[in-house]
């Protein structure tokens, strides 16, 4: 199957993993490098002026309150990063999609643990643990379902995973055989936390750099682990500076464009400690130092607990920074981080709170600027530069950059020129493939293009790749494709597995990988922490759950109550066969409804009962600028609120009226039970119950419900008039009236 | 070594700067590190550097390991694999992944040893 016989996606049907693995030794990828979004510098949506949006989506599901607001889904200004990490390429490619149907156009696969100490490339689809083995067949499918997913948002998408470790060299041209986007690349990742041999780690990172270069693949170093990495975030400023820059210095020496070139910057600090002013300085001086580079905005990481809300405030805090400054990316972290690996509705959560933050925050500088004046920042902007400055003063003068990092100048707890001598010690003579690296020959040479460094090629060569007739850079046929090595760890293995659920439609819950069963449960305990995690665990088994763990515990006295997260398996799988589902109501025309309405003269009264004064939801059902009932010519008695229900009766008789809505939304108590059962009872009483429709409606109604406690419907959420008026007509239609 | 934080005096020389001389100062000491990195790795290759040269000739990847490794272990790996694969093919007369996978087998050593020395 070529690349053209690639069916558009049905957004009614499921991502056929199984389709798309058909063929896929013929994918080419449609194009290479990075994808910014189209801005809109002053868009206009609904009734509102956007100043930081961009193009929007052909498909999406909008914010939740976006039903108040025609179901615009404005689109920030940034691309919006979310980072999957379930360990199957299967999966993630449907977490994708969701990804992307929320604003998600940068997806970032998460490597699994130990590919960066292996020597050579992975191929097949092997399962990994907290991310994915990253291989050809990996990338190509992954690629392959993006360009499916792209066409069905209608917005390009950004594919990018990591060119660090052992292997980098090889990763990058794989990549951009691939047409991967964007890549983080940074030497200084692979020496510090890798314990890679430096001086393979930089000789290695100037091959990786120019091919990467070479597609236009967006590099993002890896700054941020010091910051995640560090004892005290806020005193790892300076520092985090200078690996900035010997990362762009670096990759702009070897031949990559500054455009090309983004930084990994997170607010280095969290809540409680003051940390919009403590991290305010930090962003700005870092812009003001890489104005020619791109912003990757990240989120904090290394304060992050298991509770999800903590988790988000940070995040929304960190964005403001981004808006107070700037971003080129916003990237997200899932608010499980700090519990799990993430699970597929906790990156759409990540990325709803970008774009809900970002689109909030829209436009803000126009009116909040930062006072470049204000002592505080001014000073403490110069301060963290001149820190920086002395921190590569000393590096220069002490040798460079490899005894530095022999001289543990790097993630020390101290802020520079303080150290606390606890910084990460790496020795040249040290670290995986330590001795690897070759002095090239005289006659070194590499018949290939974008290749960096001495190059012997023949005399009279055009391109570099003429003495073998093209390389594989520029001849895509050229590329080899390696399928599966391992016939057990592989992905056609584990469809298999799961190939029951999906041929008969069976309906298990999930969080990570198809059929998984896995099942959160929240519950508050009325004991302290130690006892109440015991008893959920026990809870958890009497709902038949296995595999039960505490993901979450946060105390709400030490003698009153936690809260729990409980997190288990479930066995079960529903057959939707047996489900007994509702029909969903079908609305009548406008001219029927008209017509009926006009015929018999409809009357109806209307009123929020009991001691309630929410009187909102009845105006959107009644009011004809809402597209209420007034809209087909039913007239229309609106008593109010807090409204006795023997009065709407004796309104309905005066009025003469065929229907009775009544509104309830207050439920202490059973309040809104209790008002349909005595409307309906009064009804009865007085004689006239089948001569009138009783219909009530409010947050807390179903329909199932209302009938049960004596109404002829009822109406929940996100009702609209025409859904009542059809039930009207229809009703009063079987009813005879 | 332990040093308390001796910012104030440290940065006596730099407390005149402007704004924009610090921060020339700043990117000029950061080429001052990464030149002679740059230097380094202008001038030497690794066995993935190596492997991604014949990734780029249309070698896949398991021969791409053989034969650097083999290369590695000869001592050739300073003349470049993609430069032996390139003679291979040109003696043999065949594309390169194709000499490639002959030498990953065991098939064309002779041709380099001919050439490069290097002999086991």
């Amino acid at each position: 199957m070529s690349n053209d016989d690639m069916r558009a996606l049905d957004p009614n049907e499921k991502l056929d993993v199984a389709g798309l693995l058909e063929g896929l030794e013929h994918y080419r990828p449609r194009r290479s490098g990075w994808h910014w979004r189209e801005q809109v510098p002053d868009q206009h949506l609904y009734e509102f002026d956007y100043k930081e949006t961009s193009k929007g989506l052909e498909r999406s599901i909008p914010l939740p309150a976006a039903h108040y607001f025609d179901d615009i889904d404005p689109q920030p200004d940034c691309v919006v990063t979310t980072e999957i990490a379930s360990g199957r390429v299967e999966d993630d490619i449907r977490r994708m999609r969701m990804a992307a149907w929320h604003g998600a156009d940068h997806m970032m696969v998460i490597r699994t643990a130990g590919q960066s100490h292996i020597d050579g490339l992975i191929e097949g689809t092997p399962e990994g643990t907290g991310g994915i083995a990253v291989t050809r067949k990996q990338v190509r499918l992954t690629r392959k379902a993006l360009d499916l997913i792209e066409d069905e948002v209608g917005r390009p998408i950004n594919f990018h995973s990591y060119v660090s470790g052992v292997a980098g060299p090889e990763m990058a041209v794989m990549f951009a055989e691939e047409g991967v986007n964007g890549a983080h690349q940074d030497p200084q990742y692979n020496v510090l936390y890798r314990n890679i041999n430096m001086y393979r780690s930089f000789v290695d990172a100037a091959v990786a750099k120019l091919v990467m270069g070479s597609v236009g693949m967006l590099q993002i170093d890896g700054a941020h682990n010091a910051n995640a990495t560090a004892v005290k975030a806020w005193k790892v400023m300076p520092e985090l500076l200078v690996q900035h820059a010997i990362n762009c210095a670096f990759s702009v020496s070897v031949g990559m464009a500054k455009e090309n070139i983004a930084l990994s910057t997170v607010p280095p600090d969290a809540s409680p400690a003051p940390c919009m002013r403590m991290d305010l300085p930090y962003a700005v001086a870092l812009r003001d130092l890489f104005g020619e580079y791109k912003m990757r905005a990240q989120q904090n990481t290394r304060y992050m607990e298991s509770d999800g809300r903590d988790a988000t405030v940070s995040q929304v805090m960190n964005m403001m920074i981004s808006r107070l400054t700037s971003a080129d990316i916003q990237s997200t972290i899932t608010p499980d981080e700090g519990r799990n690996v993430p699970w597929h509705y906790n990156n759409v959560h990540a990325v709803n709170t970008a774009r809900q933050s970002l689109v909030g925050m829209d436009g803000l500088r126009d009116m909040i600027k930062l006072d470049r004046e204000s002592p505080e920042l001014k000073a403490r902007v110069r301060e963290i530069k001149e820190r920086a400055v002395l921190f590569l003063e000393a590096m220069v003068c002490d040798g460079g950059y490899f005894a530095s990092v022999e001289d543990a100048y790097f993630v020390d707890s101290g802020e520079y020129p303080e150290t606390n001598d606890d910084g990460i010690v790496r020795k040249s003579a040290g670290g995986v493939a330590v001795g690897t690296i070759v002095e090239r020959a005289g006659d070194y040479m590499a018949p290939v293009c974008h290749h960096f460094g001495v190059n012997h090629l023949p005399e009279g060569s055009g391109r570099a790749c003429d003495p073998i007739g093209g390389c594989t850079l520029c001849d895509h046929d050229k590329v080899p494709y390696t399928d599966e090595l391992d016939p057990e760890d592989n992905v056609d293995v584990r469809l298999a597995a799961t190939a029951e659920l999906r041929e008969k439609g069976l309906i298990k819950p999930e969080v990570q990988w198809a059929g998984d069963g896995v099942v959160v449960v929240t519950m508050f305990l009325p004991v302290g922490q130690r006892v109440a995690e015991a008893a959920a665990l026990e809870l958890g088994r009497s709902m038949n759950l296995t595999e039960c763990e505490v993901i979450h515990r946060q105390v709400m006295h030490p003698a009153e109550g936690t809260l729990i997260e409980l997190k288990g398996t479930l066995a079960t799988a529903i057959d939707p066969k047996t489900l007994v589902i509702p029909e969903p109501p079908e609305s009548l025309s406008d001219e029927e409804i008209r017509e009926f309405v006009a015929e018999r003269g409809l009357r109806c009264v209307a009123a929020t009962v009991g001691m309630d004064e929410h009187s909102v939801g009845m105006y959107e059902i009644l009011d004809i600028k809402h597209g209420g009932l007034e809209k087909w010519g039913f007239t229309c008695t609106h008593l109010g609120t807090s409204v006795p229900v023997e009065k709407l009766l004796d309104a309905a008789i005066e009025h003469g009226a065929q229907i009775v809505l009544l509104s309830t939304i207050i439920t202490h108590g059973d309040m809104h039970r209790r008002n349909m059962e005595k409307l309906a009872d009064l009804a009865r009483e007085k004689g006239i119950r089948d001569r009138v429709l009783l219909i009530a409606g409010g947050t807390q109604v179903t329909d199932e419900l209302a009938r049960s406690w004596g109404m002829d419907a009822g109406f929940g959420r996100r009702t609209h008039g025409i859904d009542v008026a059809s039930f009207i007509v229809k009703n009063m239609r079987e009813r005879g009236m | 070594m332990a040093r308390e934080d001796t910012f104030k005096e440290a940065r006596a020389h730099l407390q005149e700067l402007t704004d924009e001389q610090l921060e020339a100062r700043f990117w000029s000491l950061a080429q001052q590190v990464v030149d002679p990195l740059v230097e380094l790795a202008r001038t030497n290759t690794s066995p993935s550097i190596e492997r991604s040269v014949l990734m780029r000739m249309g070698v896949d990847s398991q021969t791409c390991m053989a034969v650097v490794a083999e290369c590695e272990k000869r001592g050739l790996l300073g003349h470049g694999a993609g430069n032996i694969v390139l003679y291979c093919s040109q003696e043999l007369e065949c594309d390169a992944p194709i000499a490639a996978a002959g030498l990953a087998a065991g098939d064309g050593w002779d041709l380099v040893e001919a050439k490069w020395g290097g002999a086991l």
